[in-house]
C-alpha cells in the first residue's frame, strides 16, 4: 500500500512502485486533468508538482514520490501564483483545443514561483518543454507576463476592424 | 456548385417546461429535384428564469466553433451572452445536418443557417407576445432576453417560451435579420465557452471519458500497413499483472479495423506494459519496397520524363521557348504526421441492443458508419457522443480508432476506453503525402509571366492519387500565367494518407510560390511588384462559386495590405537578415504573408515575425479567437517546416516527440494579424492562414543568406552545408 498526498489530501493506494504518477491520477484518482501526450517526458501535457518543482507525471514511478506533496491542474487554484496564472489564461484567451494547457498552467505556475518577473528570456527557458500543437504560445507568453504583473500588448482585438 | 438552404421547424415542449425548436435542415442542389431530407432537432431552449441553452452542432478541435455558431444564434435571437450555455449537440446527420470539422467550412456553411436558427426562435417568442395580448409583430421589439410591447408591458422570454413552443414556427428564411452595424455579439470577443472548465483540469476531452465498470485497452498492431498477423503467443501477456484478457482481431479496413492483438486491463497502463510480453509474427512483405529512398530516386528518374497531362491552357512549350527569361527547378516536400497532443482514443459499450460510443473525432456521423460496418449492426443503434477534441488537424476525419473501441469492447463484454500510445498515433496516421515537383516557367521581355510548367510525381494508390493529395492546387503562377500545362507521374504506394490542416495547399504553396520567388528575382522583379502585375483584376475566370472563388483583385488587397504592414519597400537588408513574401489561397480564404528570418553561418535559423494579411469576407465572428486561429496556423506552418515522416520497408521511421521537431516557445515568432474586410460571404479560418507562411519563410531564408530552399524539412546541416557551398 502507498499513501500519497495530492492536492493535500493523503491517498490510499494499491499500485506496484514502478506504476508512472500520471496513470496513479488519471486512472486510480480519476483526475483526468493531468493529460497524456507522448509517455516519453517529450511535450509537457503531464507535467503536475511535487514540492513545487514541475516533473513529468508520465516518467515518475509513484513509489518514488514517497511524502513529496503533489499538486495537480485540480489543485492549483490553492497556489496564489496558480490562481493568477488561471485568471490570466481566461482573460487573454489563451485557449486553442486546450489539452496541454494543464501542463503549460503547472510549469507557467512553477515559473512565477521561483521567478516572479520572467523576462522573454526565462519564459523561453522554463515553457521550451511544453508543447502546444495548436501554437499558443504568443498568449501564453502574454499571459504569464500579465499574471506576473508586467505590461502586455494585448492585441487579441486589433486588426479585425476594416 | 450553389447550395440553397430550406429549413423547416417543428417545436415542442421540453419536459423542464423550456422551448425546444426542431430544425431540419434539407440542403438540395438548384438542378437536383428539391425533395427534402428532414429530421428535427433542438438548438435553443429557454428556462423560466432566462437561462439559455443553446446547441453547438459541429466537433469542437480548437477552432473555436463551439462558441462562435452559438453566437450566430444568441445575436439573432437578442439575448445576453451572459445568460446563454452551450451543449455541444447530439451526433445526427439526419437533424442536424453535416456535423464535421473540415475544410474550414463552419463558419461558410453556417453563417446564415445559425442566424436564421436564432431569428426563427424570436420570432416564436414574438408570436406568442402577440397572442397574449391580441396585438401584431410589428407593435413588438426585442432586447436582452425580453419581448416588449410599444405601451411598454414587457415579457420575459422564460415565460413566452411554454407558449412560444406550441407556435406553428416561421420559414426561417424568409425572416428579416439584423443589420450588421446593430450587432452586439458578431464581431465582439466572446472568450472559449470551454476555457474555465479546462483551467480547473475539468474531465471535458475524449481521453477523460470515465464509466462504471470500464477496463482499458492498448491494440497492437504492425507498423507496416497493410501486413497480416501470421501468430502470437498470448500467454505471458494474459498472466501480467491487471490484464483481464487478450485477444486478436482480425482486420476488415484500412481505415478502421486492422489485424491486431488487443490488450485489456484494469489500468491503460497495465494494459501497455503487457504489450512487451508479446511478440507477435507478422508478414510484413507487402512493406518491402515501401522506402523513402526508394520514392526518392523513382521519382528523380519520373520527373526526367513527361507525365500524364492534367490540364493545359494555351502552348506553354512554344511560350517557353520564346521567353526572356527561363526557370526550371525541382522541389519536394515529405511526409508529415498530424500528433495532435491528445492521442487517438475512444470509449465504446457495445450491446446487443445499441453501441454507445464516445470519441473525439471530426466527422461524428462517419464514425457511426464505420461502426456498423465494422460490427455488421445497424447504424441506427450506434450513438456517437462527441468530445472535445485534442487537437485534430484534420487526423480525427479518420474514425479507425473507433473502430478498434467497438470491436474490442464488444469482444471484451464491458465498457472499454482505446488509448492509443504516441508511438501509435505515429506509427498509424495517415499521413500528409510527400511529393516531388519539376517547374519551369518562362517570362517574356515585358517581364510577365509568359509560360508555366508543372509536373509533380504524386502517390497513388491502386492507380488513383492518395487521398490527401492533388496535382494541382490553387497556385497564383497557374492561375495567372497565358500558357500552362500541369502534369503529373504516379508512385505506388501502401503508406495510408490523409487531410492535414490546409491539405494540398500546405504543400503546393511552398513549390510554387518559392519558385515564384525565383521567378521574381531571375527576372528582376521585385516580389512583390511581380506578383501585383500579374494580379489582375480583370481575370476572372476564377470567380466562379458563392465564396468567390479565386479573385484577383482580393488577393491584389491582402497583398498591398501586407506590403505597407510589413514596412516592404523599406526592409532592410542586414547581415544574416531578410524578409520574405508570399500569398495564397485556400479555403475560401486570401492570405498573403511576409516573414523575416535570422539565419546564422552554421545553419540555425529563425522566424522573428510573420505579418500575415488575410481576406475571409465581410465580417469576423469572434475577433480573438479568429486571430488565434490565425497566429496558431502561421507557427504550425514553421513547425512543419522542419518536420519530416520517413519510411523503411513499409513503416515510419519516427516514433515520438523526439524525432518530430515542433515549433516550441524559444522558436514562436511574433505574428501580426490583419483582416481586410470584403463584401464576400464570411469564410473559415482554421486553414487558410497556413499555407504562405512556408514559402514566405523560404523566401525569407534567401533574402538572409543567398540560399534557395527547394527541399523541406529544412535541417540546419542541409542550411549550413548550403551556406558553405554557396560561398565556395
Amino acid at each position: 500500500m502507498i499513501t500519497l498526498s495530492v492536492n493535500g489530501q493523503p491517498r490510499q493506494l494499491k499500485v506496484p512502485d514502478e506504476m508512472p504518477l500520471l496513470w496513479v491520477l488519471r486512472d486510480e484518482l480519476d483526475l483526468k486533468g493531468t493529460k497524456f501526450g507522448c509517455g516519453v517526458a517529450q511535450c509537457g501535457a503531464c507535467t503536475v508538482h511535487i514540492d513545487g518543482e514541475p516533473v513529468r507525471a508520465c516518467i515518475t514511478p509513484v513509489g518514488g514520490i514517497g511524502d513529496g506533496k503533489v499538486v495537480t491542474i485540480e489543485g492549483i487554484a490553492g497556489n496564489r501564483q496558480g490562481r493568477a496564472i488561471q485568471e490570466a489564461w481566461l482573460e487573454l484567451d489563451v485557449i486553442q483545443c486546450g489539452y496541454c494547457q494543464a501542463g503549460q498552467i503547472m510549469t507557467a505556475t512553477a515559473l512565477l514561483t521561483q521567478n516572479p518577473t520572467p523576462d522573454d528570456a526565462a519564459i523561453d527557458v522554463a515553457m521550451e518543454g511544453n508543447l502546444c500543437r495548436c501554437a499558443t504560445y504568443k498568449r501564453i507568453r502574454a499571459a504569464i507576463k500579465s499574471a506576473s504583473g508586467q505590461p502586455v500588448d494585448d492585441t487579441r482585438n486589433r486588426g479585425t476592424e476594416a | 456548385m450553389e447550395t440553397t438552404r430550406r429549413l423547416f421547424l417543428k417545436s415542442g415542449v421540453l419536459a423542464g417546461g423550456g422551448l425546444l425548436l426542431g430544425f431540419g435542415l434539407s440542403a438540395c442542389t438548384e438542378k437536383d429535384d428539391p425533395g427534402p431530407v428532414t429530421a428535427v432537432t433542438d438548438y435553443v431552449a429557454i428556462s423560466s428564469d432566462g437561462i439559455v441553452t443553446l446547441i453547438a452542432k459541429n466537433p469542437e478541435i480548437g477552432q473555436g466553433v463551439m462558441t462562435s455558431l452559438p453566437m450566430l444564434i444568441a445575436e439573432e435571437l437578442d439575448v445576453l451572452w451572459a445568460n446563454v450555455r452551450i451543449e455541444t449537440a447530439a451526433s445526427d446527420d439526419k437533424r442536424f445536418g453535416a456535423q464535421f470539422a473540415g475544410g474550414s467550412m463552419a463558419t461558410a456553411l453556417e453563417y446564415m443557417p445559425m442566424r436564421q436558427v436564432g431569428a426563427a426562435a424570436r420570432w416564436l417568442l414574438i408570436e406568442a407576445a402577440a397572442r397574449r395580448m391580441k396585438a401584431t409583430h410589428d407593435a413588438f421589439t426585442t432586447k436582452a432576453g425580453k419581448v416588449r410591447h410599444k405601451d411598454g408591458t414587457t415579457f420575459d422570454y422564460g415565460e413566452l417560451a411554454a407558449e412560444a413552443a406550441l407556435l406553428a414556427p416561421p420559414d426561417p428564411t424568409k425572416l428579416t435579420l439584423k443589420d450588421p452595424k446593430n450587432f452586439l455579439l458578431i464581431g465582439k470577443t466572446q472568450k472559449g465557452y470551454d476555457n474555465p472548465k479546462i483551467v480547473r483540469g475539468e474531465p471535458i476531452f475524449g481521453i477523460d471519458v470515465s464509466l462504471p465498470g470500464m477496463l482499458y485497452a492498448v491494440y497492437l498492431k504492425s507498423p507496416v500497413y497493410g501486413a497480416r498477423l501470421i501468430s502470437c503467443d498470448l500467454s505471458a501477456a494474459k498472466a501480467a499483472n491487471g490484464v483481464k484478457d487478450v485477444f486478436v482481431l482480425k482486420g476488415t479496413d484500412m481505415h478502421g479495423l486492422k489485424d491486431g492483438i488487443a490488450i485489456v486491463a484494469t489500468s491503460w497502463w497495465y494494459a501497455q506494459a503487457a504489450r512487451a510480453l508479446l511478440s507477435p509474427v507478422w508478414d510484413e512483405a507487402v512493406g518491402k519496397l515501401h522506402d523513402s529512398e526508394i520514392y526518392s530516386q523513382t521519382a528523380k528518374t519520373l520527373l526526367l520524363g513527361e507525365g500524364e497531362v492534367k490540364e493545359k491552357r494555351g502552348n506553354a512549350d512554344a511560350a517557353l521557348r520564346s521567353a526572356t527569361h527561363t526557370f526550371d527547378a525541382e522541389y519536394n516536400v515529405p511526409f508529415l504526421a498530424h500528433v495532435p497532443m491528445e492521442p487517438q482514443n475512444c470509449t465504446a459499450v457495445v450491446k446487443a441492443e445499441g453501441v454507445e460510443i464516445w470519441a473525439p473525432t471530426q466527422q461524428p456521423n462517419d464514425g457511426k458508419a464505420l461502426i456498423a460496418k465494422t460490427l455488421s449492426i445497424d447504424p441506427a443503434i450506434v450513438t456517437v457522443h462527441m468530445r472535445r477534441c485534442g487537437g485534430g488537424f484534420g487526423r480525427r476525419l479518420e474514425n479507425d480508432y473507433m473502430a478498434e473501441a467497438a470491436a474490442i469492447a464488444q469482444k471484451a463484454g464491458a465498457p472499454v476506453k482505446l488509448v492509443w500510445a504516441r508511438e501509435d498515433d505515429v506509427a498509424h496516421d495517415f499521413f500528409r503525402p510527400g511529393g516531388y515537383y519539376r517547374v519551369r516557367a518562362g517570362v517574356d521581355a515585358s517581364g510577365k509571366l509568359a509560360a508555366y510548367i508543372s509536373h509533380s510525381v504524386n502517390f497513388t494508390r491502386e492507380g488513383k492519387i492518395v487521398q490527401g493529395d492533388e496535382v494541382a492546387g490553387n497556385a497564383f503562377a497557374l492561375t495567372v500565367a497565358p500558357h500552362t500545362r500541369i502534369e503529373f507521374s504516379k508512385i505506388e504506394t501502401t503508406i495510408p494518407t490523409g487531410y492535414l490542416r490546409a491539405p494540398v495547399s500546405n504543400a503546393l504553396a511552398f513549390v510554387h510560390e518559392t519558385f515564384c520567388d525565383e521567378i521574381a528575382h531571375g527576372a528582376g522583379q521585385d516580389p512583390i511588384a511581380f506578383r501585383l502585375a500579374h494580379l489582375n483584376a480583370h481575370i476572372d475566370d476564377y470567380n466562379g462559386d458563392r465564396f468567390g472563388g479565386y479573385n484577383p483583385s482580393r488577393m491584389r488587397a491582402v497583398l498591398k495590405t501586407v506590403e505597407e504592414r510589413s514596412g516592404w519597400r523599406s526592409r532592410a537588408s542586414g547581415k544574416g537578415e531578410g524578409m520574405g513574401v508570399a500569398t495564397y489561397f485556400s479555403h475560401h480564404g486570401y492570405f498573403a504573408e511576409v516573414a523575416k528570418v535570422r539565419v546564422t553561418d552554421d545553419g540555425k535559423w529563425r522566424v522573428l515575425k510573420v505579418w500575415a494579411v488575410g481576406d475571409v469576407g465581410n465580417q469576423i465572428v469572434n475577433p480573438s479567437a479568429a486571430k488565434n486561429q490565425v497566429e496558431g496556423a502561421v507557427m504550425d506552418g514553421i513547425g512543419s517546416m522542419s518536420a519530416e515522416i520517413t519510411f523503411s520497408k513499409g513503416r515510419a521511421v519516427q516514433t515520438n516527440f523526439q524525432d518530430i521537431p515542433m515549433m516550441r516557445m524559444p522558436q514562436a515568432p511574433e505574428v501580426d494579424v490583419q483582416f481586410v474586410l470584403s463584401e464576400f460571404p464570411p469564410t473559415g479560418l482554421g486553414e487558410p492562414a497556413l499555407p504562405p507562411v512556408i514559402p514566405a519563410v523560404a523566401n525569407a531564408i534567401f533574402a538572409a543568406c543567398g540560399v534557395r530552399l527547394r527541399q523541406l524539412p529544412l535541417t540546419e546541416q542541409d542550411l549550413r552545408a548550403a551556406i558553405d557551398t554557396a560561398r565556395t
